[in-house]
């Protein structure tokens, strides 16, 4: 019996990959590799290419990391190096939990009424197109939403510094700031990574919140702050609405296409993680 | 020498400004639930099935019914193959095989939402030719399996051996061992891997899409669509009327509050049934 529900976990996922492959056939047959390098995506033609959502996907996801990064390293900091214990910690603790369990449809709800007046305001002043929606208020929202994930692993590895190597450096007169960049940081390198791996993996596949606030257009984004589509919104928004097979069968192949690319990431990530022997 | 100690309070002191400014997003999320959510909340918001644009009032029951036939579905589909996987990596530890379906799990992990509700729309929505609770709920129980399965092994990971060869030695069988003897000793970090897992997917929206699809009446037939809390909060916040951007905001209260409770419960769980070796 526990033998059958290891196996029947394995023909799970190896299920879902065999099914998102067959279902692609079609999409397969019809545009063949003119789906990875095409720039148009016309259901009324009939006309597949990926490449917008593919670079709506790598830039929202990209700069979302970017702009995460100094706020998420400074709480993994704040709680790994400078105040491990008290209240001021406790609450950063707390935060960073409901951050992560705040679901990603009321992120996007808040993202809609709230940060997309506020994008808007700040293109007017500086004469864009004032959408209001697009790519750069996605990647904010997404940034939030992956600030909990790299925080908490870059935490743990932080934590895992031996002391005596850090109290070798203060020994040499080393100060705090110092000790951070020349020991604690290359230390655990590794983990940082790992963590902003499984972060990126999270923000390639984030659905509801990034469809509410992208614009949803499919053409190839001008420029941060034009609408777009990623591979996951496009998803969201025509799949009820497919009129024939094929295009079903091209948005099931940009499925199989999300689930490679997060699948190759997340083990990547893992591996390191492994290797680190930390709890993920 | 004075230049190198200043640079490093500056450095101290922009980590803790970005560190405090990170939760700022989240006091203001929290701020605008709590304020706009409490004010579209009364009895009727519970009780009321929603009103057409224009009129004000109108609940969400329908969507609290879903969002409880869904988790039901869910859990009945992935509790069990959750906790006997679990079982099963954690008792062959040292086997290939275990070592493969932990890594699946921690894939599984990974899987974009969006492309679980493509599967079960294929595995079950194409079938059926329709829309269904049943679907979602399939949906959900395929976001919850990993997580279960691996709060379940690494519970049995810590519990000692000499309890389980205790139990052996006294002329059990492995089947009474396991069900009598490791799972209780382990139920604590089981029961809190579910509710964990029950408060992730309690939000997801995604994978809802096109399984379980929402539907503004009642409905206990889990052969028909049904309406959830999040479907709904999407639904309404893409509309362009205020009254139901209200009802949204009163949703995601509700939501939210669904979802810190069972945080809150999952701790006292994981601490109240602790057992100690």
């Amino acid at each position: 019996m526990l033998f059958g529900a290891g196996i029947l976990l394995l023909l799970l996922l190896t299920g879902i990959f065999f099914t998102l492959l067959i279902g692609s056939i079609p999409a397969i047959k019809a545009s063949g590799i003119k789906f990875l390098s095409g720039t148009s995506w016309n259901p009324v033609t009939g006309v597949y290419g990926a490449v917008p959502f593919v670079i709506g996907t790598l830039l929202t996801s990209f700069l979302a990391l970017f702009i995460s990064l100094p706020f998420s390293f400074s709480i993994s900091l704040f709680l790994g190096e400078y105040f491990k214990k008290g209240a001021l910690a406790e609450f950063l603790n707390y935060a960073t939990d409901i951050l992560a369990s705040i679901p990603s449809v009321i992120y996007g709800f808040w993202g809609l009424l709230f940060l997309v007046p506020i994008v808007r305001k700040f293109e007017l002043s500086f004469h864009i197109l004032p959408y209001g929606v697009g790519i750069f208020t996605a990647s904010l929202i997404l940034a939030v939403m992956i600030i909990p994930y790299t925080s908490y692993l870059a935490k743990e590895v932080i934590l895992l510094v031996p002391q005596d190597i850090k109290e070798a450096a203060y020994s040499l007169g080393a100060t705090r700031s110092e000790v951070i960049r020349k020991v604690i940081v290359p230390y655990s390198r590794s983990g940082i990574f790992a963590g902003i791996l499984l972060s990126l993996g999270r923000a390639l596949g984030e659905t509801m919140a990034v469809t509410m606030v992208i614009g949803n257009s499919n053409l190839i984004p001008g420029s941060i702050f034009s609408p777009g589509n990623t591979m996951a919104s496009v998803i969201a928004n025509e799949f009820t609405e497919a009129t024939n097979d094929v295009h079903l069968s091209a948005l099931i192949e940009l499925g199989l296409l999300l689930f490679i690319i997060t699948g190759i990431i997340n083990f990547i990530g893992n591996i390191i993680i492994k290797k680190l022997s930390i709890k993920g | 020498m004075q230049r190198r100690i200043i640079k490093d309070k500056l450095f101290e002191i922009i980590i803790i400004i970005l560190a405090m400014v990170s939760t700022l997003p989240l006091i203001l999320i929290l701020f605008q639930i709590v304020k706009k959510g409490i004010a579209s909340i009364n009895w009727s918001f519970f009780v009321n099935l929603p009103q057409p644009p224009g009129e004000t009032g109108g609940g969400v029951s329908n969507a609290i019914l879903g969002t409880f036939i869904l988790i039901v579905i869910a859990g009945v589909f992935s509790i069990l193959l959750g906790v006997l996987g679990g079982t099963f990596i954690s008792e062959y530890k040292d086997k290939k095989i275990s070592e493969l379906i932990r890594l699946c799990v921690n894939i599984f992990q990974g899987i974009p939402s969006i492309v679980i509700g493509i599967i079960v729309y294929i595995w079950i929505v194409m079938p059926l030719h329709r829309f269904s609770a049943l679907s979602g709920g399939i949906a959900l129980g395929i976001m919850m399996l990993p997580l279960i399965v691996k709060s379940t092994e690494e519970t049995l990971r810590l519990i000692p051996s000499s309890l389980k060869e205790a139990s052996l030695a006294l002329g059990a069988s492995y089947t009474t061992t396991m069900l009598r003897v490791i799972l209780p000793a382990g139920i604590n970090g089981i029961l809190s891997g579910i509710l964990i897992s029950v408060s992730r997917v309690a939000g997801e929206t995604a994978p809802l899409l096109f399984t379980a699809f929402g539907n503004p009446f009642m409905n206990f037939n889990i052969f028909k669509p049904v309406d959830s809390l999040p479907l709904l909060i999407f639904n309404y916040s893409m509309s362009p009327y205020p009254e139901w951007h209200s009802i949204a905001w009163g949703a995601s209260f509700v939501l939210i509050s669904f979802i810190i409770i069972l945080n809150i419960l999952t701790k006292m769980v994981s601490r109240k049934w602790k057992t100690v070796f």
